[in-house]
């Protein structure tokens, strides 16, 4: 089992459970976040003072798979998250120790599909 | 003639004695009460409520409405029988008009001679209330919260109430001098922005505070809070004809013009400037604006009002974005940058472009040839940012012996709602 974390642009969202749902990944879970990769931030400006560095919106998706789906996902992630310029995002993959359905009990490869 | 000339109305007294009441004034004035009160709740309110930081946007919403209740109190109680009241050798009220004895539906010819004595009184309670209320921009966000009470009660009595007495009350020392001050340029805006910085002064900077503006939690709020100023300020500088009048509508024209020239002129220098038109840069300009056109509108033409508006959002914007920085102190929220260079601005400008064409009451600037004016405008700007100053000095000094001034640093840290009103404005989580 491994989690699949991706940090993408807020507007490739709607693209990128697009192609999950097309490589049967139908469960995730998402959230807002803010950050800053190698595109540095933006600069606001307050009554005429300026501030470099404020940080960017971005949709973090945490998605939980059995090995099999783990390609496939990144794949699905990479197509709908694509542009080709900087503020893309990243995808991080790790080991997953154990995962519980807390309706019915059960737990590991059962309990994420 | 007086800086009062807005309540030395004569013109419908020759009908019969001062004691003819006019349906149309009373509407307009009882309507301009109405709006004045608008700009405090919600505009001020929300205008400064969005600058600050989220967990500190419900002690200015407190601060603000407090402002309305304690002030409309002390108001009725002896404020308007200090300001107003039977004169006491030019300096003072006396409180033969506490408790608004004898302040009732019958006119009183020395203010307004065509509306109830309690609709100016009235009228007069909403200059009383926004005036501390402006000042807040200036300790937001660190100040305890009896101590801001405290302050406010007492900045009422001893600064507001006597400077209201000078300028406006019927016998006032300032009154006889000539000056020209039409809705409140200096009695509300140049008093309570000198009063801003002598407390940001005293108060030191926010921990954290670097020189640099503290991210706004909310501009829409900000918008929003200015848009209701501007709307109600219609009430405050055309509602001070106290009449249905074709000066209450010359003010309208320039109070606009002013407003509409500012927020323009304001968008544009820090497009400039920084490479940007911001929302609050606009709004911002707009109050300067409103600010600077407050003693000038019954006075000039709406050309000259476009000019106040221009003038003003360049001098406003270096204090704000230049001289602030250069200076370091925090004034939080703008207070003296807007309503203190904003209200000098103004009250200078009245006496360069005031003319006696537009207001036969009024009197030529100096660029009608009149020198005088000018110079008793400056006058009664020394006066007023004197008294203003040394008045806040002390008062700060009793405050914070009797209470402290400002909160733990603990709590500052946590933030005001939490610490001082113990509740927060917005829920993360269900």
């Amino acid at each position: 089992m491994k989690l699949v974390i991706a940090i993408i642009q807020p507007h490739k969202l709607e693209a990128v459970k697009r192609e999950l749902e097309a490589v049967e990944v139908n469960l995730m879970t998402v959230t807002n976040v803010l950050g800053q990769g190698r595109q540095k931030g933006v600069t606001e400006i307050y009554r005429g003072a300026r501030e470099a560095g404020g940080l960017l919106n971005k949709v973090r998706l945490d998605i939980a798979v059995n090995e099999d789906f783990v390609e496939p996902t990144i794949d699905a992630v990479t197509r709908g998250a694509h542009t080709g310029s900087v503020g893309d995002g990243k995808i991080f993959v790790v080991e997953l120790a154990q995962c519980i359905r807390i309706s019915s009990g059960e737990r590991g490869g059962l309990a994420i599909g | 003639m007086a800086l009062s000339l807005r309540y030395a109305k004569p013109k419908r007294n020759f009908l019969k004695e001062a004691s003819i009441m006019n349906s149309g004034d009373t509407a307009w004035v009882l309507t301009a009460s109405a709006l004045v009160l608008l700009m405090t709740i919600p505009g001020l309110a929300f205008f400064y409520g969005g600058l600050v930081r989220r967990k500190n946007v419900l002690s200015i919403l407190m601060q603000c409405f407090i402002i309305v209740c304690v002030i409309s109190l002390q108001w009725v109680l002896f404020g308007y029988s200090l300001a107003f009241g039977p004169d006491f050798h030019g300096i003072i009220g006396t409180l033969e008009w506490a408790g608004l004895a004898g302040v009732g539906a019958a006119p009183n010819s020395n203010y307004a001679a065509t509306i109830p004595h309690s609709a100016f009184m009235i009228f007069q309670a909403m200059f009383a209330i926004i005036t501390p209320a402006l000042i807040i921009g200036a300790y937001a966000e660190r100040v305890k919260f009896p101590a801001f009470l405290l302050f406010t009660v007492l900045w009422a009595t001893f600064v507001y109430d006597p400077l209201a007495h000078w300028v406006w009350g019927a016998g006032g020392w300032l009154k006889s001098l000539g000056g020209l001050d039409f809705a409140g340029g200096i009695v509300v805006h140049v008093s309570s922005g000198i009063s801003a910085l002598v407390l940001a002064l005293l108060l030191g900077k926010r921990i954290g505070y670097n020189h640099k503006p503290i991210r706004p939690h909310n501009l829409p709020f900000t918008v929003l809070g200015a848009a209701l100023l501007w709307f109600g300020w219609f009430g405050f500088n055309a509602g001070s004809a106290l009449a249905a009048d074709g000066l209450a509508a010359t003010a309208f024209v320039n109070t606009n013009t002013a407003t509409a020239a500012a927020g323009l002129a304001w968008a544009l220098i820090e497009w400039r400037h920084n490479g940007s038109p911001t929302i609050l840069g606009a709004a911002t300009g707009a109050v300067a604006g409103l600010v600077a056109i407050t003693p000038a509108c019954g006075f000039v033409n709406p050309m000259n009002a476009m000019l106040i508006g221009i003038i003003v959002a360049f001098v406003c914007y270096a204090a704000v974005a230049v001289m602030k920085g250069k200076l370091g102190y925090d004034d939080s929220l703008d207070a003296f940058g807007v309503h203190g260079v904003g209200g000098t601005v103004g009250t200078l400008l009245t006496g360069i472009f005031a003319q006696k064409a537009i207001n036969p009451a009024g009197a030529d600037g100096l660029l009608f040839g009149n020198l005088h004016t000018f110079g008793i405008q400056c006058l009664m700007l020394v006066v007023t940012v004197v008294f203003a100053a040394i008045m806040t000095f002390i008062i700060f000094k009793i405050v914070d012996a009797a209470i402290g001034m400002r909160v733990e640093e603990k709590n500052e840290i946590i933030g005001l709602d939490l610490t001082q009103q113990s509740e927060a404005a917005y829920t993360v989580i269900e």
